[in-house]
C-alpha cells in the first residue's frame, strides 16, 4: 500500500467521501480539474468538485459574465456546462486516471430533473454529488430552490431516491436564516452540507450608465465574502450533525482554518484558483504547519474549536 | 498543447512608448522558451486581496537567448497602474503561456491592427519576418507602433482617422485594395472589435483566410471560470483556452 499523504494527518471522511486532505475545490472555479494539471498534482487535492452539471448542455448567460469588485468578483456565468452525457463520456474517463474523489455539482430546473441527473451520475468514478440549489425552479415560476425549505427538501429527496452516492447540499447565503435551510436539508436526507455559494450583487458602469454584467446581477465571491461565509458556517454548525464543507474567500491555510474552527470538517477553495492555480494543493502544507504549532495530530481536532461549546469559547457574561 | 507554468519573472525594464503605453520586459525562461505568437500571459499585479485577479496581456516579443519576453500595455485602471510601478529587478508572478497561437502556415501574410491589438502582432511579425503590416489609429501620435515594427516588417501601411499620417480613414480605407492587389494568402487581425469585424468581413469577401485575436473579459485565463465562453462555428468555446485566436469566418459572437 502507498503511504497516506501527510501521514494521514489531514485525512477526513465526509459522509463516506475519503479525502486525503480536507481541501476540495469550489464548483465552477476549477473547471473539471483537468485544466489545472500543469500546475498541481490532482491526487494531492482532497477531492475535485467539478463545474455544475445539468441533464442537457447549457450555454449560460449573454453579455459580460464576470467583473472584478473590491477584494472579489461578480460572476454571472449562468451555469454553462456541456451536459451530463459529455461529462460521463468525455470528461469522467480522463478524470478517472487520477486517484482522487470526484464530486459532481448538479443542478436542474425541477426536482425531477435533479433526480434524473443524479441517476445518470450514479456510476463508478463519481464519489458524491453536490446539489446546487441556487437555481430557479422553472415550474414554480422561477423561485430559487435554495431560498425555500420545502422546495429544497423536494430536490434533496428526489436526488437521494436516485443515487447510491453521498449527497451534499450546497446552501445559498441569500436567505434570511440559513439554519432553517440547513435543518430542512438534514431532515430531507442530505449526507453533508457545503456553504457558501455566492452572494448576489450588482456593479454599475457609471460611464455607460448601465449594469456591467449582461445578467445585471451576479454572484459575489472571493475574500470580500469570507467573514459572511465564516459566520454562516458558525451558525449552521450549531444546528446540524452533518459534516460541513466550508468555503467563501479562502486564499490561504489561515483563511481555511477559520472555517475549521467555525465547525467545517473540510473546505473548498474557489476564486483563489484563478489567482494561484496551485493553491488547492498548497494549502495542505499550511494546515500541517498549524497542526504542528498547536500540537494537534489530526485536522479533525481543530473542527469546531471556536464554537460556543468548543474548547476556547468565551463564557457569556451578563451586563 | 503548450505546457503552462507559474513563473517568478524578473523585471528587466520598462520603456515608455507613449504617455499611457509601456513596454515591459521580464526574464521568464520557461515562458519565453515556449511562447508562440498569439499566446498571452496572466500577470499578478498585487499580493493583496485587491486587485485580486491576474491581468492578461499578449506576448509582444520574445528573446529566447536571454530568456526574456515583453508585454506592451496601456495604463487604464488600478492593475495596470500598479504594473507601471514595477522597477528593474522586481519580481512578478506570471502564468503562461496561455491560449492557442496564430496559424503560421502561410507564404505571404498581411498583419492588420490597431491600438493595443498591435502588441501580440508585434511578436507575430518578429516570427514571420518581413510580413507587410497595415495599422490604423485616430492620429499620428497613436501610431508610435510603426517604429517598433520598422525593423521587423517589410512594408508598413498607415491610416489615421484625422489624416495626420498616412491615408485618411480607418484600415478599411486601404484593406480591400491591398487584398485585391497584394497577393496575400493570409491576414492576421487584432484591434478594436469594429476594426476586427470589418477587416474580417473584407477578407472573407476577398477570399483570403483570416485569423482574428479576440479579447473578452476573463477571470482565470485557464478555461475554468467560463467568463469568456462564446460560440465559435456553432460550438461553445473559451477565448482563453481555444482562442484568443480564431478563424474569422467561425466567429459568431465578437
Ligand atoms: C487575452 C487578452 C489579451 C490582452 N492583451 C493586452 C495587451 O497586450 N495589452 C493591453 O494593454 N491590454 C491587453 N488586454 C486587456 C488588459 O487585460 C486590461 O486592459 C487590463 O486587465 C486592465 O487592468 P486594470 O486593472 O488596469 O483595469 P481595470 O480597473 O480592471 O479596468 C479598467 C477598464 O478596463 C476595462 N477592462 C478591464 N479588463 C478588460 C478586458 N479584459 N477586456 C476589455 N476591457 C477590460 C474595464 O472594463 C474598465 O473599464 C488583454 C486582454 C485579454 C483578455
Ligand atoms: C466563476 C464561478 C463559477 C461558479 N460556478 C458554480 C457552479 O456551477 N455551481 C455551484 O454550486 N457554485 C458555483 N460557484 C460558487 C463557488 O463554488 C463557491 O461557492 C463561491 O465562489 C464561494 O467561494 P470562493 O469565494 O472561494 O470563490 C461559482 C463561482 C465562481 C466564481
Amino acid at each position: 500500500m502507498v503511504a497516506p499523504l501527510y501521514d494521514g494527518r489531514l485525512a477526513v471522511d465526509i459522509a463516506g467521501i475519503k479525502m486525503q486532505t480536507p481541501v476540495t475545490t469550489g464548483s465552477g472555479t476549477f473547471g473539471f480539474g483537468l485544466e489545472f494539471t500543469d500546475f498541481l498534482d490532482l491526487e494531492k487535492v482532497g477531492a475535485v468538485t467539478v463545474k455544475g452539471t445539468s441533464l442537457l448542455p447549457s450555454c449560460g448567460n449573454k453579455g459580460q459574465r464576470a467583473v472584478e469588485t473590491p477584494a472579489g468578483m461578480l460572476n454571472a456565468i449562468g451555469l454553462e456546462n456541456p451536459g451530463s452525457d459529455y461529462f460521463l463520456n468525455v470528461t469522467l474517463p480522463k478524470l478517472r486516471k487520477y486517484d482522487v474523489p470526484v464530486i459532481v455539482n448538479i443542478y436542474g430546473h425541477s426536482p425531477e430533473e435533479y433526480g434524473q441527473v443524479a441517476a445518470k451520475l450514479d456510476v463508478e468514478g463519481v464519489a458524491a454529488v453536490e446539489i446546487n440549489i441556487s437555481c430557479p425552479n422553472v415550474k414554480e415560476g422561477g423561485i430559487i430552490f435554495g431560498t425555500c425549505p420545502e422546495a429544497a427538501a423536494a430536490v434533496i429527496k428526489e436526488v437521494k431516491k436516485n443515487t447510491s452516492k453521498p449527497v451534499i447540499t450546497k446552501l445559498s447565503p441569500n436567505v434570511t436564516d440559513i439554519t432553517v435551510m440547513a435543518k430542512a436539508a438534514e431532515e430531507a436526507g442530505s449526507d453533508a452540507l457545503s456553504l457558501i455559494n455566492t452572494l448576489l450583487g450588482t456593479k454599475i458602469d457609471i460611464e455607460k450608465q448601465r449594469p456591467v454584467l449582461g445578467n445585471v446581477t451576479g454572484g459575489l465571491s472571493g475574500p470580500a465574502v469570507r467573514p459572511v461565509a465564516v459566520r454562516l458556517v458558525y451558525q449552521v454548525a450549531q444546528v446540524t450533525k452533518l459534516p460541513i464543507i466550508g468555503m467563501g474567500g479562502i486564499m490561504c491555510a489561515e483563511d481555511a482554518l477559520e472555517f475549521f474552527l467555525a465547525g467545517a470538517s473540510a473546505v473548498a477553495v474557489g476564486t483563489a484558483n484563478f489567482v494561484e492555480p496551485d493553491i488547492a494543493e498548497k494549502i495542505a502544507h499550511g494546515l500541517l504547519n498549524y497542526l504542528d504549532r498547536h500540537q494537534m495530530q489530526n485536522i479533525e481536532e481543530a473542527v469546531g474549536l471556536a464554537l460556543p461549546h468548543g474548547k476556547h469559547s468565551m463564557p457569556l457574561y451578563n451586563c | 498543447m503548450t505546457h503552462k507554468v507559474i513563473e517568478k519573472a524578473k523585471v528587466m525594464g520598462q520603456e515608455q512608448l507613449s504617455p499611457t503605453v509601456r513596454l515591459l520586459e521580464v526574464e521568464a525562461t520557461a515562458i519565453a522558451a515556449s511562447a508562440r505568437p498569439g499566446h498571452f500571459a496572466n500577470v499578478r499585479v498585487s499580493y493583496h486581496a485587491a486587485p485580486l485577479l491576474r491581468r492578461p496581456f499578449g506576448v509582444a516579443g520574445v528573446d529566447k537567448e536571454r530568456g526574456t519576453f515583453s508585454m506592451i500595455y496601456r495604463i487604464i485602471g488600478e492593475g495596470t497602474k500598479m504594473l507601471a510601478a514595477a522597477k528593474k529587478g522586481d519580481v512578478l508572478d506570471i502564468v503562461g503561456p496561455l491560449g492557442n497561437g496564430f496559424d503560421l502556415d502561410c507564404a505571404r501574410p498581411l498583419i492588420v491592427g490597431g491600438g493595443l491589438g498591435l502588441a501580440p502582432l508585434l511578436y507575430l511579425s518578429q516570427v514571420l519576418k518581413r510580413a507587410d503590416v497595415l495599422m490604423g489609429g485616430r492620429s499620428a501620435d497613436e501610431l508610435f507602433w510603426r517604429h517598433l515594427f520598422a525593423e521587423k516588417a517589410e512594408k508598413i501601411f498607415l491610416t489615421t482617422d484625422d489624416g495626420s499620417l498616412g491615408t485618411q480613414g480607418t484600415v478599411l480605407a486601404l484593406l480591400p485594395r491591398l487584398l485585391a492587389e497584394g497577393g496575400y494568402d493570409r491576414v492576421f487581425v487584432c484591434g478594436p472589435v469594429p476594426m476586427m469585424k470589418a477587416a474580417a468581413a473584407a477578407c472573407i469577401k476577398a477570399g483570403v483566410p483570416c485569423q482574428v485575436s479576440l479579447e473578452k473579459y476573463m477571470a482565470c485565463g485557464l478555461g475554468a471560470c467560463l467568463s469568456c465562453a462564446c460560440t465559435i462555428k456553432g460550438k461553445r468555446a473559451k477565448v482563453c483556452q481555444d482562442g484568443p485566436v480564431f478563424w474569422a469566418e467561425e466567429v459568431e459572437e465578437w
